[in-house]
């Protein structure tokens, strides 16, 4: 870069002058600096980027309701459903189930009953649990009531709350291949069906990123 | 407090009661208020964050009865 004295050559031939400019520009720049990247910090939206990898009614929440919420506060938001994340964007969410089979954390409360019955948790070992048969589905069902009850949105509104704020529904094309499912079982209002490559730039400009 | 609508948000939990606000809020002009009455206790703090997040400011925030009434400015 040329310095002042090669691109001014009458003006700048004196060094002083020279080196006073630059002292101001450089005190003007530390002053500059900070204001104009507080300007810049307040000016962007936040934006975060979700990976959902998980299909059962239980992990369906947690993408949706970080997006809506993260939408509702102005967020830009992208979701890029993998493997069984995808059963997210299926078009009948009622179909979703969880197991408690093998799932430790899973409180297995009844959610009907006077208060004392509800409190008690009922700790079935799996040898017992893989035997009863419908139990996932008695399990599924007992989980919805107790959602319903408790006044946390069905998991349909919840998509329907993101698709309305803007919310980018990605889907993996590679895994749609993998398991043969074809585009006119998802939502239509996917956005796009893409693959890795595609998505981890979004990734990497996105304030937070989270894998679900 | 006046008041240009009212959301019920009673018996929703998160994060309902904060995605309807946000709906209404849409619906007002700028300078309206939005009286949102909700039940989830998370309310209190949700309400704050958004309108932090948001710029809409929150003019009141009480509770009567594990009830909670919220007054928002659209910005």
């Amino acid at each position: 870069m040329a310095t002042l004295t090669e691109k001014m050559p009458l003006v700048a031939t004196d060094a002083a002058l020279d080196r006073a400019i630059s002292e101001r520009i450089d005190r003007l720049l530390d002053q500059r600096l900070e204001a104009k990247l507080a300007e810049l910090k307040a000016a962007r939206t936040p934006s975060m980027t979700i990976i959902a990898t998980k299909g059962t009614l239980d992990w369906g929440y947690p993408p949706f309701i970080l997006a809506s919420t993260a939408s509702a506060l102005g967020w830009d938001v992208s979701i890029f459903f993998t493997f069984y994340g995808l059963e997210l964007l299926k078009k009948d969410l009622r179909k979703l189930k969880v197991s408690p089979l093998g799932n430790p954390a899973m409180p297995m409360k009844m959610p009907m009953g006077p208060a004392w019955f509800r409190s008690i948790q009922w700790n079935i070992p799996n040898a017992v649990q893989s035997l009863i048969p419908a139990y996932e589905a008695f399990a599924t069902k007992m989980m919805k009531k107790t959602i319903k009850k408790s006044g946390v949105a069905d998991l349909a509104e919840l998509r329907g709350l993101c698709i309305e704020a803007g919310v980018n529904l990605i889907a993996c094309q590679m895994t749609v291949d993998l398991f043969g499912y074809k585009r006119e079982q998802f939502i239509p209002e996917v956005k796009d069906y893409v693959g890795a490559a595609t998505f981890l730039p979004m990734a990497k400009d996105a304030d937070v990123s989270l894998f679900i | 407090m006046d008041f240009d609508k009212e959301l019920d948000a009673r018996g929703l939990s998160c994060p309902l009661p904060i995605l309807k606000t946000k709906k209404s809020l849409n619906e007002l002009t700028s300078g309206q208020v939005l009286k949102v009455v909700a039940t989830d206790p998370g309310s209190i703090k949700d309400m704050q964050a958004f309108a932090t997040q948001t710029g809409n400011p929150l003019l009141s925030s009480a509770e009567e009865n594990k009830t909670y009434v919220f007054y928002l400015k659209k910005k």
